[in-house]
């Protein structure tokens, strides 16, 4: 388990390390004259050359990336363009924000659409054909259209919620939690169609597997047989959806937060794209796949847990 | 079922497209999906001939406009024509999700095929690569890409389409990572074809179909992210998209709701037409398999026919040491086109105290059917259509599933015929050993382990403590045969059913088996039904058998009476099929009686 856990982590920290120079490379490699854009064209030659020196624009590509990496590693991503604000403060203040949004969707997600998976795929008949259709249909539709029509509903016509904005939980639970609603549900819909399917589909797979029928030869329960066995067998290939949608969320974060104005890091990484701040994106690029690594390897510990035989290799 | 190892044949060649269209065609929600895609790529070509107005210009009384009026849908924010700009919009839109599609397919279908079936050092590369573009959000990439290609949306569809390019490798390599190790494909390298005419005769006919079928998700996706960048308003604002539609809707969503609603309803039902035809063409693929599970529970299963022959006798107990007589039993499966097939007509057997019962006949002959119709552990869809099944008095064909499982493990125990795929993976054998005894007789978790592990010394185990805390994949398949044997014996039943126990044994092991099976037979006095189709096995342990064929118990009668005078044409079938002294051209065997030593067992 502890060689298994460090390949996994050498796994991921490689990752990184291709992601973060391949993202560098692409981002700063850009055509465009960085230092004159950023300073206006009335700037003068003088001031645009003395700029880019400043950004540390002039130095060849590599040396770049490794004084980045030196600094990375020490928790220092730069400061950004605009602001002239650490990125890794930047980042800070907003991933509590994106992390609730996607964690609170992904469980809740986890939790409904186990439930209509395992549903659909014991009771079968015309409740498996209902939840198939509306988990097609809800994996077809872009989340954001979803929330479109929740904002519709709910903010516009209904009135029930304030069509966007966000409150810190710091400043009252409550509207926080009233303003994380319409976000978590568009996130939700489409990740519980998405998963639910998957599980129907896993959990039939292990209904038909023979040891089930020979666990209900010595006189196990319905409920013992599927609660208990094919479940178990079941949640392998059901973690390994979550994450993918877990992916998927953060993605889909990025127009969501946008829409309910919840600054988080998909709104930032929006923001930080029309303004050109090339240091921020790096940032949340590095920043998003450190969250997917981790809970990559988070689904590989469970998943040995759950698999006896991964446990052993 | 089958006893032999399934062949390995090429796909149907004939005309495997023909086919997937024509089931295509049958599903009502694909074929309406198809029209409605045809519709909308018909609009985009045809735009100018459907409507007079351009969609780039802007008249100021036209502003937010209602329907109607010269204008189908009104104007938007600048005054431009709501229905044109949907109509040239769709030709961006589909445009777009064409490049992104082509460049998925290709990039990720070429290095998919390549690392599928050469390997190697490409194959870890590419890998590698996918699992770096799978890890990372789309959305992320693409702003971190526009903020460096500027706002092209084609140079972001031919981005995204890298980066959907990881699925399709995926799905390629898996696929023809299968096929090449099929025997058509061996036989075709061994007959001298070169390896680009293996890829072009048999890997892509097969990689085909699960491209397509991505193809439809991949162009849904697609046309999702493009919009939802032009609704970020991070899209090329100069040309008309949908996108950039919602976008201008969503920002005057209190002056004019209608606004928003197009554009809207267009995607959604592009993108649910995409993924439902997809999804239509997966279904049509597995037809066989889809079409069974939707009709699952429109069988009458339990439904027991009253006026079938046996209904209305009284269990005549003509020997009190009758455990199990089965009356008349028919079963039957529903068929996806609503009717039933009934494999088992109406067969009757009994079973008595101590003694062991051969049920013989080759495979699809009905016998292992009867043998789950008793315990009532038929599969999917299958049910009992006729005929009683008398345990003690008591008809299991009409008990309910909640008194069944108070007798299956109990009364009745069940040995199967594959040791390692009927224990189930994720528990180790103590704690599947234990359940069944905690429930039927009532011990607690130390005294059920303690009787597990005498059972699993019982049954021959070695170091059954040992064994007792493995996971099942730790034991080989003869030990597993034994855990299953322990476990059927548990809670002591009164009639043990065994279908095949030894088929899928070494030949060392089976004879084991068989011993232990008579061993066991006779410390607790158990009836036995065994489900064979094997001549040796019989004339080793049954004491009666009969002889089944195609859902009919052709003949019956002691195992000495079959062996010395059989009648029916097709018992000697079955015994000419067996390895005789003639035959074999080895004199040592033994010629086939009741006690005939056991290498009859392994003769299979």
């Amino acid at each position: 388990m502890v060689t298994f856990l460090a390949r996994r982590l050498l796994t991921g920290i490689a990752m990184l390390l291709v992601i973060s120079a391949l993202a560098f490379v692409l981002l700063y490699l850009t055509g465009t004259d960085i230092a004159r854009s950023l300073l206006g064209d009335n700037a003068s030659e003088a001031a645009v050359a003395l700029r880019a020196q400043q950004l540390g624009l002039d130095d060849p590509l590599l040396s770049r990336y490794a004084d980045w990496l030196g600094g990375a590693v020490q928790g220092d991503l730069g400061t950004s363009w605009f602001s002239g604000a650490p990125v890794i403060d930047v980042l800070g203040s907003r991933l509590g924000v994106t992390l609730s949004l996607v964690v609170i969707s992904t469980l809740i997600s986890a939790v409904v659409a186990t439930t209509l998976g395992v549903w659909a795929a014991v009771r079968r008949g015309w409740v498996d054909r209902v939840v198939q259709f509306v988990s097609l249909g809800g994996a077809a539709v872009p989340n954001y259209l979803i929330a479109l029509g929740l904002v519709t509903l709910f903010a516009i016509n209904l009135g029930w919620f304030a069509p966007t904005g966000y409150t810190r939980p710091e400043d009252s639970i409550g509207k926080w939690a009233a303003s994380i609603t319409l976000p978590v549900l568009a996130l939700t819909i489409g990740c519980i169609a998405g998963t639910a399917q998957q599980v129907r589909s896993a959990m039939i797979d292990a209904l038909r597997q023979d040891y089930v029928r020979t666990l209900r030869s010595r006189g196990l329960s319905q409920r013992s047989v599927i609660y208990k066995h094919v479940l178990r067998n079941a949640a392998g290939p059901g973690l390994s959806v979550l994450a993918l949608q877990f992916v998927g969320l953060l993605g889909g974060a990025v127009i969501i937060e946008q829409m309910f104005a919840v600054p988080g890091l998909g709104s930032l990484s929006v923001s930080s794209t029309v303004q050109g701040d090339i240091p921020v994106i790096m940032g949340v690029v590095v920043v998003v796949a450190i969250i997917v690594i981790v809970v990559n390897v988070i689904i590989d510990i469970a998943h040995g847990w759950l698999n006896p035989k991964a446990r052993v290799s | 079922m089958s006893d032999l190892p399934p062949i390995a044949l090429p796909p149907d060649t004939r005309s495997p497209d023909a086919s997937l269209a024509q089931r295509l065609l049958r599903d009502p929600l694909g074929l309406v999906s198809l029209v409605f895609l045809g519709v909308v790529v018909l609009a985009a070509v045809f735009a100018p001939l459907l409507t007079s107005h351009d969609p780039g210009v802007a008249v100021l009384q036209d502003v937010l406009g209602d329907p109607g009026d010269g204008h189908l849908l009104g104007g938007d924010s600048a005054g431009r024509d709501v229905f044109a700009r949907l109509l040239y919009g769709s030709r961006f839109s589909l445009l777009g999700a064409a490049l992104a599609l082509a460049v998925a397919v290709l990039v990720g279908g070429v290095s998919g095929l390549v690392a599928g079936y050469f390997g190697k050092w490409f194959d870890t590369l590419a890998s590698g690569a996918a699992a770096v573009l799978m890890a990372l959000p789309g959305m992320v990439v693409l702003l971190a890409a526009r903020s460096v290609i500027g706002s092209s949306a084609w140079w972001a569809m031919a981005i995204f389409g890298i980066l959907l390019s990881a699925s399709v490798f995926r799905l390629v390599r898996q696929t023809v990572q299968s096929v090449r190790n099929e025997l058509y494909v061996d036989a075709a390298r061994v007959a001298g074809l070169s390896d680009l005419r293996i890829i072009f005769r048999h890997v892509l006919r097969v990689v085909r179909a699960p491209i397509i079928i991505q193809a439809g998700f991949i162009a849904s996706v697609a046309i999702a992210i493009q919009a939802g960048l032009e609704f970020l308003g991070l899209g090329d604002m100069s040309i008309p998209t949908w996108g950039s539609m919602l976008n201008d809707g969503f920002s005057r969503i209190y002056q004019q709701p209608l606004l928003i609603l197009w554009p809207s309803l267009t995607i959604a039902l592009v993108c649910l037409a995409l993924t439902l035809v997809a999804n239509a063409l997966r279904d049509a693929l597995e037809s066989t398999s889809s079409r069974r599970r939707a009709v699952t529970l429109a069988v009458p299963v339990d439904t027991v026919d009253e006026t079938s022959p046996a209904a209305g006798t009284a269990p005549t107990a003509d020997d009190d040491r009758t455990v199990l007589r089965v009356e008349g039993l028919r079963v039957g499966y529903a068929m996806p086109d609503g009717s039933t097939k009934e494999i088992v007509h109406g067969i009757d057997l009994d079973v008595r105290r101590g003694e062991v019962v051969g049920l013989i006949g080759e495979s699809g002959s009905g016998k292992t059917q009867s043998a789950f119709a008793v315990m009532k552990l038929l599969p999917e869809g299958g049910g009992i259509l006729g005929g009683r099944v008398l345990w003690k008095g008591r008809d299991l064909a009409r008990l309910s599933e909640r008194d069944m499982t108070r007798i299956r493990g109990k009364e009745i125990a069940y040995v199967p015929q594959e040791p390692m795929s009927n224990l189930d993976p994720s528990f180790t054998i103590g704690t599947q050993l234990v359940e069944p005894m905690r429930i039927h007789l009532g011990l607690n978790r130390a005294q059920a382990r303690t009787r597990a592990i005498e059972l699993l010394g019982r049954v021959g185990i070695q170091n059954p403590e040992r064994v007792f805390r493995s996971h099942p994949h730790q034991v080989s398949g003869g030990m597993a045969q034994r855990v299953l044997i322990a476990g059927a014996i548990s809670c002591e039943p009164e009639l043990l059913i065994a279908d095949e126990p030894t088929t899928a044994l070494d030949v060392t092991v089976q004879a084991d088996i068989l011993d232990l099976l008579r061993d066991l037979q006779d410390d607790f006095d158990m009836g036995v039904l065994l489900v064979t189709h094997n001549f040796g096995v019989v004339a080793d342990l049954c004491d009666r058998v009969a002889v089944m064929r195609e859902g009919h118990i052709v003949e019956r009668g002691s195992t000495r009476d079959i062996f010395v005078a059989h009648e029916h044409p097709y018992t000697t079938q079955l015994f000419d099929a067996i390895l005789t002294p003639e035959n074999t051209r080895h004199p040592y065997q033994a010629p086939y009686l009741p006690t005939a030593p056991r290498t009859e067992a392994s003769t299979s």
